[in-house]
């Protein structure tokens, strides 16, 4: 999945054995691994991991496959900015794409406010490192509801607000892409 | 009212009991067999699950062979149990498959359609060589003809009839028939 120039390959496997000391007696243990394009994972990686993990966790029915394991692996391939809304879509698209039971689809959108209050979707890391604050949400396309939010920098509440308006209605055009490529992907 | 089968493409099995699964032989533990049949865990196989197996007739089965049963108990809770015979007692095509031939996987979705009553694919290949099938519901498929090169031929289309259109195969048959 590559908006602009950032891009990430995405795999699941699962649900697969699970390791005794991993599993779970009634679902399955999600387990997210991101890998960055040069050097080893680090602090920035791991809590990544963890807000896709919940995620992913939140939209995945995991009661249906008890005591298995389901391993998403994410590789950054370039990174432009936006970087976490790409891997939650990429998630998305892998979790599709494997035949794994799900409550609703989620997106992944980025916006950042500028100093001068004006509200950026999608920005390239040039953007983000001006900008007061970056905020990334993860929405789920049953009603557009929010599943996760991260902050980065200050805000305040009304402002947050318009952005999680102006990420939602977002959402409906990378939802939209979601179909398309599922619908050509199985076309022929 | 009504209800919906929503089909969707997969290459994951998941045990569901009275599946048909072709599984290959991990271990022996005791009385029993543990099959790798492509799910999250190995499914269990006794020994006195074959067609006339008593105790003192036991089924010479070896690890790295090939089964085809079918399951008995395949839910999320429980490690799943294989058999090789059905209700009433006769083996009906199951059991341990011959030596040679060749095992491939594919998708669930081409498997789905191989098993259609009157399948196109299979009927076409079959006017080409004369060959052994079978086809389990795990995505794996065992074939074997009459010489190595046939066997590897039919793999091949089977595997590529993912993709293909109806055209592209006829078009493929027609050349290798021709040959």
């Amino acid at each position: 999945v590559c908006p602009g120039d950032t891009s990430v390959l995405a795999g699941v496997y699962g649900p697969a054995e699970a390791k005794i000391s991993k599993e779970l007696p009634d679902r399955a243990a999600l387990e997210v691994l991101l890998r960055p394009k040069v050097g080893l994972p680090g602090v920035l990686e791991r809590s990544r991991e963890q807000l896709l993990r919940q995620t992913c966790e939140a939209v995945v029915l995991g009661v249906l496959h008890p005591r298995t394991a389901v391993s998403l692996v994410l590789q950054v391939l370039s990174d432009a900015g936006s970087l976490l809304s790409c891997c939650l879509n990429a998630a998305c698209m892998a979790l599709l794409d494997a035949g794994l039971p799900l409550t609703a689809l989620f997106c992944g959108v980025t916006c950042t406010l500028q100093p001068d209050g004006a509200i950026l979707l999608d920005p390239t890391a040039r953007q983000e490192q001006e900008a007061r604050a970056t905020l990334t949400f993860a929405i789920a396309s049953t009603g557009r509801k929010v599943l996760m939010s991260t902050t980065k920098g200050s805000c305040s509440v009304e402002e947050m607000q318009h952005c999680l308006a102006t990420a939602q209605r977002a959402a409906d055009t990378i939802f939209q892409f979601y179909r398309d490529s599922v619908s050509r992907r199985y076309s022929k | 009212g009504g209800a919906y089968w929503v089909d969707s493409q997969q290459k994951r099995y998941v045990p569901v009991k009275g599946d048909h699964v072709i599984g290959i032989v991990t271990a022996k533990a005791g009385d029993v067999f543990r099959l790798d049949v492509g799910g999250s865990e190995p499914a269990s196989l006794s020994y006195l699950a074959f067609e006339g197996a008593t105790k003192r007739n036991r089924p010479n089965v070896q690890v790295g062979d090939l089964i085809y049963g079918q399951f008995v108990v395949a839910n999320k809770d429980m490690e799943p149990e294989m058999v090789c015979i059905d209700s009433s007692g006769k083996s009906s095509g199951m059991g341990i498959i011959g030596q040679d031939g060749f095992l491939f996987k594919v998708s669930l979705g081409l498997i789905r359609k191989l098993l259609a009553p009157k399948c196109e694919i299979i009927q076409e290949l079959s006017q080409l060589y004369p060959f052994e099938l079978v086809l389990g519901m795990n995505g794996r498929i065992w074939v074997k003809a009459k010489t190595v090169q046939q066997t590897l031929i039919i793999v091949n289309i089977l595997e590529a009839c993912e993709y293909m259109t109806a055209e592209q195969r006829k078009q493929a048959l027609a050349k290798l028939s021709g040959n």
